[in-house]
């Protein structure tokens, strides 16, 4: 008695085993679907200001364990994301990133020498020119990455807030008063 | 089971829920008759009115227009253009408070009335023999956008695919004291029943309901008349109610059927016109008029004679107010819209624009100033009110929670911001300011995923297509390897060959043809010993004295000699430093190129140039405090260089300096190196910009008794750089300094 229930449960646990043992070859995830998700939460400006060469690097060592409070073009909602997605702690920006205004780079074209260095180091593409020929940003494209601002040798790049227009504006409560309470 | 077209003909009413009953306090205004406002001193028509973008501006500042003369170029589906509401002259095109909200200023034509009114040339069209795409170029071209308040682009939504099975023509105005579609069904309703047969001819619907409240029934009788009798046209009174004008509870209400999220009426078969719409595409088509002007309430117990307003686009709010007596109150709110979806204007200057239809301007009893806001106390009256059956409640706190995903979960977007839940609430919660609030910051979002993505993929295409290129070069780098290599294989057989050969011949050559070639090379070396006895003693001047050119060397050479000297004595005197050696080694280089190789103007020029090059070289690893000095040892130079040139060798040498880039470049080098000192070493008093310019002129007029030099900086693009040069270099260094 004691043996044959010995017997079929080890019969079943080896069964089991091998269904298991198969599905994990046969339904096998290819790529690592984390890295993926965590990309998709970046804000994808490339601006290496995290101390990666892009986003997808960034994402690839936050799946390997880094923080994820180092994007600030991202902010807080980026943070607040990855917390989510990682089951970690939302930790604060970093002080300069807290309350970053969305900016994009502009060329002061007549201080232009069209070194093309600028378009070089962009690295969505948004600056057109060739060599000696003056060099523009498209607004649109622009990310506000800052990377083309420090190889500028005639520093005529700026980078310029971007200007808030009645579509982009965000309603304000100003039918809340605001009223002062007396501390007591 | 009857089809909805019969149940419609049979007059049955359906109904939406939620909705409120606020007074409507309109009774008044309707029964006056449209005043005419007088032409206003100026006119702000901003280039947008509309939903989609804003056409090109084609006047300028001082053009003369004439009435109906469109100001913008709609060149694209999305854009309709604005009109000159009469005939005057452009003051500006500027930035002026824009009629919203957030008040933020948009570009305007600022134009000044002449008076005259004068029109432009029209050409009314004859509709029934006019295909749709004219009609539908026609409304877009005369710029009408939507009359109820949307503004969307009229030509836009009759350019349909799908079939209209009912087009409805929306004359319900649900908010209080707004009577502007009412004074016009009064008065216009032929040209609106016109209207809507240019609009049935282009959408071709079975039927047309055309929806008025109860509460005006002096417009239901004038439609009821002007509608003649026309099948299957349906005057349809409906209950007053709030938001019964929405689009979407309208149709619920005419026929029951509810337009799905995120869709449009059309998805339905359903089509539905403002009232003004239909009247501004009778305007446009049966007389070219394009859309000028509009009816505007202006209403409010400030003011002593409220009316409906026929008001020019462009109108200031400030101009309707004083037409209709204003008497403001301290502090005056003056909102725009209605009370219920209108918001409060920061200054009057303001314009009407052709969305525009209420000015309100209230006393504080009548319409107080929104209450302090108390906590929700869960009483679901906003729930029950919502015509959009949606859960305010829970919207606000996921407003306030900036939870967008559960926003979404509970159809925020559905919410038509009609206030009627703010308008119930008993703790005064602003709860539509809120729902906007999260709407806007969601359609930030959705920019932002949107924008990410474009700059994913445009990096992704810039990571293909550096790494595209890197393989490419690569390739032809190994091809050329492979030439290369293919080629030297290819003669190495015949070197080797060659090589074989020549052992061979060696090896044949006897010992006396080795004796014999040896004496030749002797006989060569004494020729070659001859020659130089020759040349050393023969006198300078006998041979020369025919040959000018030679002359010409040595007067030079006796020059170049003397001036060394005193530049030397001169230099010593003034510097008194170790300062004087480079330029001296400078002029001794140069006049011993000079002297060596005058006979090649070309060649002493460079010379020149090297000597130059060498003497500033050896001032800047001196660390020479100044610039002046540089100075001192070029002018040696370059006057050295010049001289030994002698006249023939003159032309050249200013060819040389005349290169007006190199000595752009040298002067740019030179700036750029006294900044690196003066920066280097702060010097106490002002030198630095005054160094600065000396060089930048010195090099220039160094050898003045040329052309060249006046041309250098006469070239701005070189000149800008140079300029540029030098500022790279000064930014680099202080960078290294800073760090």
């Amino acid at each position: 008695m004691m043996t044959t229930a010995l017997a079929v449960l080890g019969v079943l646990a080896l069964l089991f085993g091998a269904i298991l043992g198969y599905a994990a070859i046969r339904f096998r995830v290819e790529s690592d679907p984390l890295i993926e998700q965590i990309d998709d939460i970046l804000p994808q400006t490339q601006c290496g200001q995290c101390g990666y060469p892009g986003c997808r690097p960034y994402a690839e060592a936050i799946a390997n364990g880094d923080d994820i409070n180092k994007c600030p073009p991202g902010g807080e909602a980026t943070v607040r994301k990855l917390a989510d997605l990682m089951g970690v702690e939302p930790k604060p920006l970093h002080e300069e990133a807290q309350n970053a205004v969305k900016k994009v780079a502009f060329i002061r074209e007549d201080e232009c020498i069209g070194c093309t260095k600028c378009i070089q180091a962009c690295p969505v593409d948004a600056i057109v020119g060739a060599t000696r020929q003056m060099h523009t940003v498209i607004v649109d494209e622009c990310t506000g990455c800052d990377l083309c601002v420090e190889p500028c040798p005639v520093d005529c790049i700026d980078m310029i807030p971007l200007i808030e227009t009645a579509e982009r504006w965000k309603w304000d409560l100003q039918a809340i008063p605001v009223r002062m309470v007396e501390a007591d | 089971m009857q089809s909805l077209l019969e149940q419609v003909a049979a007059g049955l009413l359906w109904r939406f829920p939620g909705g409120v009953h606020p007074p409507t306090r309109k009774a008044e205004l309707s029964k006056k008759p449209i005043a005419s406002l007088p032409l206003p001193d100026k006119l702000y028509i901003p280039l947008r009115q509309h939903i989609g973008v804003a056409g090109h501006c084609l006047v300028h500042k001082g053009d003369h227009v004439m009435k109906g003369q469109p100001l913008t170029l709609a060149d694209n589906s999305m854009s309709v253009p604005v009109h000159a509401p009469t005939s005057g002259l452009i003051l500006a095109v500027t930035e002026h408070t824009s009629p919203h909200p957030s008040a933020l200023p948009e570009p305007c034509i600022v134009l000044e009335p002449d008076g005259l009114d004068e029109w432009r040339e029209r050409e009314p069209m004859h509709y029934p023999r006019c295909s749709t795409e004219q009609l539908l170029e026609r409304i877009q071209q005369s710029g009408i956008a939507g009359m109820g308040g949307a503004g969307f682009p009229t030509h836009l939504k009759s350019a349909v695919q799908q079939h209209v099975e009912l087009l409805i023509i929306n004359g319900v105005e649900c908010e209080p004291y707004i009577s502007a579609d009412d004074a016009l069904m009064q008065e216009q309703a032929d040209t609106i029943v016109q209207g809507i047969e240019i609009l049935c001819h282009i959408l071709e619907p079975k039927a047309v309901l055309i929806a008025i409240e109860d509460d005006k029934p002096a417009a239901i009788s004038a439609m009821q008349n002007a509608c003649d009798g026309r099948q299957p046209w349906y005057v349809r009174p409906v209950p007053t109610k709030y938001p019964s004008g929405g689009e979407k509870q309208l149709i619920q209400l005419l026929t029951g059927r509810e337009v799905p999220a995120g869709r449009r009426p059309i998805d339905i078969g359903m089509m539905m016109f403002n009232v003004g719409t239909s009247f501004a595409v009778a305007q446009a088509v049966l007389h070219d008029i394009p859309l000028l002007s509009r009816i505007v309430t202006v209403a409010g117990d400030t003011l002593q004679h409220p009316q409906n307003v026929l008001a020019p686009i462009g109108t200031p709010v400030s101009d309707l107010l004083h037409f209709c007596g204003f008497q403001p109150e301290r502090p005056q709110r003056v909102i725009m819209g209605g009370p219920m979806m209108g918001f409060t204007l920061p200054d009057l200057s303001v314009p009407i624009i052709k969305t525009t239809n209420c000015i309100l301007a209230p006393t504080q009893q009548e319409l107080p100033a929104a209450g302090e806001e108390m906590d929700c106390i869960r009483c679901t009256a906003c729930a029950e009110a919502c015509p959009a059956s949606l859960l305010p409640q829970q919207l606000l706190w996921f407003s306030k929670a900036k939870d967008t995903e559960k926003l979404d979960e509970y159809n925020l977007f559905d919410c038509i911001e009609c206030g009627a839940c703010a308008y119930v609430c008993p703790s005064e919660i602003p709860l539509v300011q809120y729902y906007r609030v999260a709407k806007a910051e969601i359609r930030e979002q959705q920019r932002e995923a949107l924008k990410a993505e474009q700059a994913k993929a445009r990096f992704e295409a810039r990571q293909a297509r550096l790494e595209a290129e890197k393989l490419e070069r690569q390739r032809r780098n190994e091809q050329l390897a492979a030439e290369r290599a293919a080629k030297q294989s290819a003669s190495a057989p015949d070197a080797v060959a060659a090589a074989l050969a020549r052992v061979k011949s060696q090896q044949q050559q006897t010992p006396g043809d080795l004796e014999a070639i040896k004496a030749e090379r002797e006989r060569k070396k004494q020729q070659a010993r001859e020659r130089q006895a020759e040349k050393t003693e023969a006198p300078a001047d006998s041979v020369s004295a025919t040959d000018p050119r030679q002359a010409a060397i040595t007067a030079a050479l006796a020059r170049a000699k003397a001036k060394k000297q005193a530049a030397a004595t001169s230099d010593s005197e003034r510097v008194q430093s170790q300062q004087t050696e480079p330029g001296q080694t400078a002029t001794e280089s140069v006049e011993t190129a000079a002297a060596n190789e005058a006979s090649d103007p070309r060649k002493a020029a460079i010379a020149a140039a090297l000597a130059r090059a060498k003497a500033k070289k050896q001032a800047a690893a001196s660390a020479s405090d100044n610039g002046q000095t540089e100075q001192e040892q070029a002018k040696p130079a370059h006057t050295g260089a010049a001289q030994a040139a002698a006249e023939p060798a003159q032309t050249a040498a200013a060819s040389e300096a005349s290169d007006p880039r190199k000595a752009a470049i040298a002067a740019a080098i030179a700036r750029a190196k006294a900044k690196k000192q003066t920066e280097a070493r702060p010097a106490p008093e002002k030198a630095g910009p005054e160094e600065a310019k000396s060089d930048q002129t010195d090099p220039a007029s160094a050898p003045d008794e040329h052309i060249a030099p006046t041309e250098q900086p006469s070239d701005p693009r070189k000149a800008a750089i140079a300029a540029a040069v030098a500022r790279a270099k000064a930014r680099k260094r202080k960078e290294t300094e800073l760090k």
